[in-house]
């Protein structure tokens, strides 16, 4: 099984590509955001939003609006904002395109599936994630939040390509199982939903920190989606995607019986799994416990992302388990 | 501390102890099924195994739990004393967990009662005011009101509905749907109760041992723990009752790239199980990582593999021994090994003079050797041409001192104490001798492999799998389902009625996860109106929802 060189060098020009035009659509959101003018405060939205944490869609006070004066509220743009943004999208939308290109050559390369180490992983987990949100964005329009959502794929998709890079080449025995296809790809487009899901909360979180002191985040706080839609874009994505989770959790376990001898033994990588599980679980609770909802809610939901990228990080560089399959170093 | 307040009160008023008793239990049973103390539960649960990732643990890996308590001596039994290399197994992380499955039981079982009250009863009433409902339309038509509720009938398949008549022939529907949530739920909820009680059971009457066995024939059977060279029970396993079964490793062979990285491992098996036993039949599997052996409720699986080198000891008397010992690797990408390879002298039944003539060969070895200089590294993984790199050492070995030795050191404080001597270092190749100053011979004959197994057995482990698939099942469900209400009301032409038409108001309510639910209404709503002149949609959908609902 030897590693097709040919293959593996334009897969690695098609991440640079997808990297660098990555790049340019962030700036392009963040051009976007620059320009777009600051909503005219609505008078009884942000109290009602804030004091219901956002998940009252049944809120009288929105109700009452008019058709015209809640388009108002968020959709006062500047053409040319407008224009930058839909670019940006389009960028986001090429950028998608190259790394799946990528990630389709090296497997083309080492004939297996290309997520056999770290780098390879994370690759596969920024286009998960960059897919999510452009699904996402189809149905809600948020696209005010592109930033918050590319920024950390961008990062994540530059340490994979630079620190993290490794060499293609075939797996090593323990990953040789079918397992690896249903195991990961569920590890991976569960926590790339869940990073969209997650940056809707930390926005979530920004907003309402403006809505109750209007001198915070005043810029980035007002121009932002309301409440009710983060909220909403955070649930809709968590829900869709702890299912996921859950099954790629199952099938680590079903792997791992087959691989290590025992389908749960508590290896530092499987803790932080559970971990990441009950913090989304809690999370799924909170928004059904009064006293709970809004922004305590989205900080679970961060925590719950949080966990999942120390997951991520800490247990495959810094603490030796049987997942040490990085293929760093 | 309100909720304690109220059975002090029942005290003064004179009640009888125990009544207290039972009613402070009520009210913390109360407080415990609350959502509120679950989610609490979840966080601490949550929160409690974070030191079970952060801190080397006993049952994966005991070895690093030495390393920390050689790093931090005086933290290290302070954080034992709180269980820390055991989190898992903890007296608090159980407290939790059983805290929350009770919490569990409590919240899950009236509401499986209630939901079995929810399937017999009938959709309930008709709100008075349908204007007041998040979702709500009203049109008018020619047709009578129960023309209009025969039609929202047919419209509403697969709801349930329950038709009732009100005063002045007033005609009303009401309508649910979504039930299958919460069975999803009370599944998902259940399932984890089972899960819970199935991984009790794998502990309790499970069991994990290791061997070594070479792979040149040797066999190994699985009759008591005495076999293993490591053994983990569960609390009802005493070794005694283990599955016989006996499995024999024929040959091993590893594939690795140029690079040296491994490719695939395989292991010649046979084994006898069962009757097989008593026949002495042999059965052949070839083992792999991730293709364990299955023989019942036990497997059998190929963890990793080595190098034993061979070497012959010729005496001064002219006897001769052989010696296979197992040396473990040291780098696993080109296998450099290490090892000790240990003699008794032959025919030395007094215990000074055998002190004085047990031999050592330890040292290293190389499967593709490299020099530098004369130190010996290794290439490559792979047996091309192994040599070793040895050390005699003649002495006292210590295995009489009552310390447990490793197979794989000589024992330093016999070196230290001078009664271990180093006689003679050489590189040899396969075939090569050396010769010691009494006369003994060494000679480096080959390698053989040797490979590491697990024996695993796990009785619970499938109903495991069956409770997590029930999770993920309810899971699903329960996340996906939308539960949903909607009410007609067709009130005829009257008093109240204008223009001779008939009326009719239709309402929604989303039971869970409000939004979304305002285009499926307004789909919903313009279906159930009758052919007939109509109001358009007052207000379809939350003015937030519209905002963000459809938009180009
Ligand atoms: C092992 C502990 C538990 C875990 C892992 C867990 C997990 C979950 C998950 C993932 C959900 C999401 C499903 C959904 O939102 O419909 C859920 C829902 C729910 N859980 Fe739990 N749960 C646990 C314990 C409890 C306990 C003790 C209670 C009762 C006090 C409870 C009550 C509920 C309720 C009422 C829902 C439905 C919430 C809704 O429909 O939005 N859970 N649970």
């Amino acid at each position: 099984m030897p590693v097709n060189e040919t293959l593996s060098v334009y897969s690695d020009l098609c991440y640079a590509a997808a990297l660098a035009v990555f790049m340019l659509g962030l700036l392009l959101h963040a051009a976007e955001y620059g320009f777009t003018r600051k909503p005219r405060q609505r008078a009884a939205a942000p109290a009602a939003g804030a004091a219901g944490g956002g998940v009252a869609t049944l809120d009288p006070s929105e109700e009452d609006l008019p058709e015209g004066a809640a388009r108002a509220g968020t959709r006062d743009r500047r053409p040319l904002a407008a224009r930058l943004g839909r670019m940006g999208v389009a960028l986001t939308v090429l950028a998608a395109a190259l790394q799946l290109a990528s990630l389709v050559l090296r497997g083309l390369a080492t004939s297996r599936i290309p997520w056999g180490n770290m780098y390879e992983y994370i690759a596969a987990l920024c286009l998960a994630a960059v897919v999510a949100w452009l699904v996402v964005l189809r149905r809600h329009p948020v696209r005010e939040i592109a930033v918050f959502v590319l920024l950390p794929v961008v990062i994540l998709y530059f340490v994979a390509g630079t620190f993290l890079y490794a060499e293609a080449a075939p797996l090593v025995p323990s990953l040789r199982s079918y397992w690896i296809i249903i195991h990961v790809s569920a590890a991976i487009v569960g926590s790339g939903i869940l990073l969209v899901s997650g940056m809707g909360a930390v926005a979530y979180l920004i907003k309402s920190a403006h809505e109750r002191r209007p001198e915070r985040f005043r810029n980035l706080g007002a121009k932002l989606p309301d409440l009710a839609a983060l909220d909403r874009l955070a649930y809709r994505t968590a829900v869709f995607a702890f299912p996921i989770l859950t099954f790629g959790i199952i099938c680590g376990a079903i792997w791992a019986e087959a691989a290590w001898g025992r389908f749960w033994g508590w290896d530092p990588k499987e803790t932080v799994a559970f971990i990441s599980w009950v913090v989304y679980a809690g999370y799924l609770h909170a928004r059904a416990t009064t006293g709970w909802r809004g922004v305590p809610a989205a900080w679970i939901n961060v925590i719950g992302f949080a966990t999942v990228v120390f997951n991520l990080f800490f247990v495959n560089l810094v603490v030796a388990g049987l997942h040490s399959y990085a293929g760093v170093g | 501390m309100a909720e304690e307040s109220k059975p002090r009160e029942e005290a003064r008023a004179g009640r009888a102890p125990h009544r207290v008793v039972l009613a402070t239990l009520r009210n913390y049973w109360r407080g415990l099924t609350t959502m509120r103390t679950a989610l609490v539960l979840l966080f601490l649960l949550a929160l409690a195994s974070v030191p079970g990732a952060l801190l080397p643990q006993r049952s994966v890996a005991p070895e690093l739990v030495v390393d920390y308590y050689n790093d931090n001596p005086r933290l290290a039994p302070l954080l034992d004393r709180l269980s820390m290399f055991d989190v898992f197994g903890s007296v608090w992380f159980a407290a939790i967990y059983v805290l929350l499955f009770t919490s569990l039981v409590g919240c899950v079982v009236p509401r499986c009662a209630e939901f079995v009250r929810q399937l017999r009863a009938r959709p309930v009433l008709t709100p008075r005011n349908l204007d007041r409902l998040p979702h709500h339309h009203r049109a008018e038509t020619d047709a009578s009101p129960q023309e209009v509720v025969d039609h929202a009938r047919t419209v509403l398949k697969g709801w349930r509905v329950a038709e009732r008549e009100e005063d002045g022939g007033v005609r009303t529907l009401s309508a649910e749907r979504g039930y299958l949530r919460e069975a999803g739920n009370l599944v998902f909820h259940t399932a984890m109760l089972g899960l819970l009680v199935a991984f009790a059971l794998g502990e309790l009457f499970g069991y994990e041992g290791q061997t070594i066995v070479r792979a040149d024939g040797q066999e190994f059977c699985n009759s008591g723990i005495y076999n293993y060279d490591s053994f983990n029970a569960g609390i009802s396993v005493d070794g005694t009752h283990l599955n016989p079964f006996c499995v024999r490793v024929d040959g091993f062979r590893a594939e690795h790239l140029p690079t040296g990285q491994a490719l695939q491992y395989h292991a010649d098996l046979s084994y006898q199980v069962g009757d097989a036993l008593e026949t002495g039949e042999w059965s052949q599997h070839e083992l792999q990582v991730n293709h364990p052996l299955r023989t019942g409720s036990d497997r059998v699986y190929l963890l990793g593999h080595g190098y034993a080198p061979r070497f012959t000891v010729t005496f001064p008397n002219g006897e001769e021994r052989v010696g296979t010992t197992q040396w473990r690797p040291v780098e696993l990408q080109t296998m450099l090994s290490e090892g000790a390879t240990k003699f008794d002298p032959p025919d030395t039944p007094d215990q000074e003079e055998r002190h004085r003539n047990q031999l050592a060969i330890t040292g290293l070895l190389a499967p593709t050797p490299a020099y530098d200089g004369s130190l010996l590294t290794s290439r490559f993984p792979a047996l091309n041409e192994p040599a070793v790199a040895v050390d005699i050492l003649r002495g006292n070995l210590g295995n009489d001192s009552g310390r447990g030795q490793s197979i794989f050191e000589v024992d330093q404080e016999m070196v230290d104490a001078g009664l271990l001597e180093r006689v003679a270092r050489e590189n040899l190749s396969v075939g090569e001798e050396l010769e010691l100053d009494d006369g003994t011979v060494i000679r480096f004959d080959g390698v053989d492999d040797w490979v590491s197994l697990q024996v695993s057995h796990d009785p619970a482990q499938i109903w495991v799998l069956v409770a997590s698939i029930a999770v993920l099942l309810g899971l699903s469900l329960s996340l996906g389902i939308k539960r949903r209400r909607i009410w007609v009301r067709a009130t005829p032409a009257g008093p109240d009625g204008p223009g001779g038409r008939t009326v009719v108001r239709i309402g929604g309510l989303a039971r869970t996860d409000q939004a979304g639910y305002g285009e499926e209404f307004t789909r919903l709503a313009a279906e159930l109106e009758p052919a007939g002149r109509s109001e358009p949609p007052a207000d379809p959908e939350p003015a937030s929802a519209r905002v963000h609902g459809k938009d180009t």
